[in-house]
């Protein structure tokens, strides 16, 4: 075996390496000095996400199932920011009480996972990408179980893990079918394997793909596990739920759709998707209009995202895909700094309902500042990052030039607007209601400030720093063999 | 065989008999994959590689997702679904 292939994975080996660091640090460290694991964690992966920003080596490796070029790379990054924020974040809920027996297992989990969805992200064989899709989600179901007093913790993780085994059940005997029309699993050779065949078996089949893949993302019909999921998961958790691991699979997706499906089936699978965009933005919206507890309410509107996010995934071109990376990247600064501010409030008065923000302003008048600004780049104002994020992506779908995709353009269009009526009621309740038992004024810790501090920036400045949207760009469309197909 | 596993876990109540259905409906895939493999492309193994790892995975699955039952256990001292609902609509 050659053992230089392993150069070519240069971000998974620093992610490996990281991940033994902190294993030995809980395993052989004296008691006493554990309390700084989290910190030691967050400043090791602080270091290696700046170390990943090195350029790779590009090329495929393994026998062509592990592709590693700048498009792997750059989003390989964006998820390492989220990540890097989750972490700082929880520097101080995983020292407190309940938790902190078990933080060395917190932090292994979370990076565990991380590296399943590196895999995800680069393999170019449905079995290295089943394997980085069920490491990324089995720890995951452990992480949700992770509140071991709580028993909403439990019964959330319950649903998710036998949800999560379902759907990839439907997924595998998708793919099992795709592999007996085929007789191969790397993406490419699908491709040219289906060129000019039309059977009803693959179509059935990639309708099981997509709702595999779907329930990882909380697309519409396989949505239901995400409201109570996200309520009863430790805050920590939930973010990276709702950031990370939606990113990377919606990365995946695009791959797979594109490289393995888009030669003969894109028309059918562009219909599946549109269906399902439609449903998920408008379901998304509606209910999160009736829910009170934040929590919920973020998991609703994050469903909505989604739908958004797939807008870049139905356009299947350069500039989709740019403003597909580009829009995980703002939302990760968005929904980061929501769930920032709703970690801080709970962990100190376990409040989480939308009423009890009232007259925020008042007492914290930072932390509710920095709620409005994410607000306000979910709901897609103009300065912030919101805006520019939600613009490229129409703009990337508005340019496949097909009338039925301006049609869904002017829905996304207008759920935007319903959008901005819940974002702005929280806003509301900070700033204008008034209440006489107000959460009273907090002091965060300096992680949690500078965690907040990071999404403030990001929301800020990246709708104005133009590079960031121009690098994505250049990098997709110099990506030959995704869009050979198309 | 992925029917029966799909009815049984739309049907059943209890957690551990829908746990027991997922099982029936991974093990159909794997027998798919070998079959698929076995009788339209002899030649090569890739199904029967594939099938193995994904048992391997269908056992990490079943090991977390009967720990996680068994806490459930612990705190609501039941496994019928119809009791699991704290968290609704």
């Amino acid at each position: 075996m050659d053992y230089s292939q392993f150069l070519m994975m240069p971000q998974e080996i620093g992610l490996l390496v990281v991940f033994l660091l902190v294993f030995l640090y809980d395993t052989f460290m004296p008691a006493k000095t554990l309390k700084g694991l989290p910190l030691f964690a967050t400043i090791v992966f602080g270091l290696f996400t700046i170390f990943s920003f090195f350029p790779v080596e590009e090329g495929m490796s393994f026998g062509d199932m592990f592709e590693s070029n700048k498009a792997t790379w750059a989003m390989k990054n964006i998820l390492n920011i989220g990540m890097f924020i989750v972490l700082l974040q929880s520097v101080k809920w995983a020292n407190s009480d309940f938790v902190a027996i078990r933080r060395g297992e917190f932090y292994e989990l979370m990076l565990l996972t991380l590296f399943g969805m590196y895999l995800m992200i680069s393999g170019r064989h449905f079995l290295v990408f089943v394997i980085g899709l069920e490491t990324a989600s089995l720890p995951l179901a452990t992480l949700v179980a992770f509140e071991k007093k709580y028993y909403e913790s439990h019964e959330a993780a319950a649903k998710y893990v036998l949800t999560a085994v379902f759907s990839s059940a439907i997924m595998l005997l998708g793919l099992s079918f795709v592999y007996g029309i085929t007789g191969t699993l790397y993406f490419n050779e699908i491709a040219s394997s289906i060129q000019g065949e039309n059977s009803l078996l693959l179509i059935v089949a990639l309708a099981f793909l997509i709702s595999g893949v779907g329930y990882k993302l909380s697309l519409v019909p396989f949505h239901l596990w995400t409201a109570d999921v996200y309520q009863g998961a430790p805050t920590m958790v939930t973010s990276y739920l709702s950031v990370i691991s939606k990113g990377s699979a919606a990365f995946a997706f695009f791959v797979i759709l594109v490289q393995a499906f888009g030669a003969a089936y894109a028309p059918i699978w562009e219909w599946m998707l549109y269906a399902i965009i439609i449903i998920t933005i408008t379901v998304g919206n509606l209910f999160a209009i009736r829910q009170r507890n934040l929590k919920r309410f973020l998991a609703f509107s994050s469903i909505s995202q989604a739908g958004y996010i797939m807008l870049g995934v139905i356009s299947a071109n350069a500039v989709g895909m740019a403003s597909m990376m580009y829009y995980i990247l703002v939302y990760i600064f968005s929904n980061l700094a929501a769930f920032g501010v709703i970690a801080v409030i709970e962990r100190y008065t376990g409040k989480v309902t939308t009423d009890d923000y009232n007259g925020l302003f008042k007492t914290n008048p930072w932390l509710a500042f920095v709620m409005m600004l994410a607000m306000f780049s979910l709901g897609g104002i103009p300065p912030f990052a919101g805006f520019f994020s939600k613009f490229f992506i129409f703009l990337g779908a508005a340019q496949t030039g097909n009338v039925a995709i301006y049609v869904l353009v002017l829905i996304a269009l207008i759920n935007t607007i319903i959008s901005l009526y819940y974002y702005l009621l929280v806003v509301k309740a900070m700033f204008i209601r008034q209440d006489e038992c107000v959460i009273p004024a907090l002091k965060s810790h300096w992680t949690e400030k500078a965690g907040l501090w990071i999404c403030t920036l990001g929301i800020l400045l990246i709708g104005l720093i133009s590079c960031i949207y121009t690098g994505l760009s250049n990098i997709t469309s110099s990506l030959s063999d995704v869009f050979s197909m198309i | 065989m992925f029917g029966c596993g799909l009815y049984g876990f739309i049907t059943r109540k209890n957690m551990i008999a829908m746990l027991i259905s997922l099982e029936l409906m991974l093990n159909s895939v794997d027998i798919n994959f070998v079959v698929f493999n076995r009788y339209l492309f002899p030649a090569q193994y890739e199904g029967m590689f594939f099938s193995l790892f994904a048992i391997a995975i269908a056992a990490a699955e079943t090991a977390v997702a009967i720990a996680i039952i068994i806490n459930v256990y612990r705190l609501a001292k039941n496994v019928d679904i119809n009791q699991i609902t704290k968290m609704k609509f």
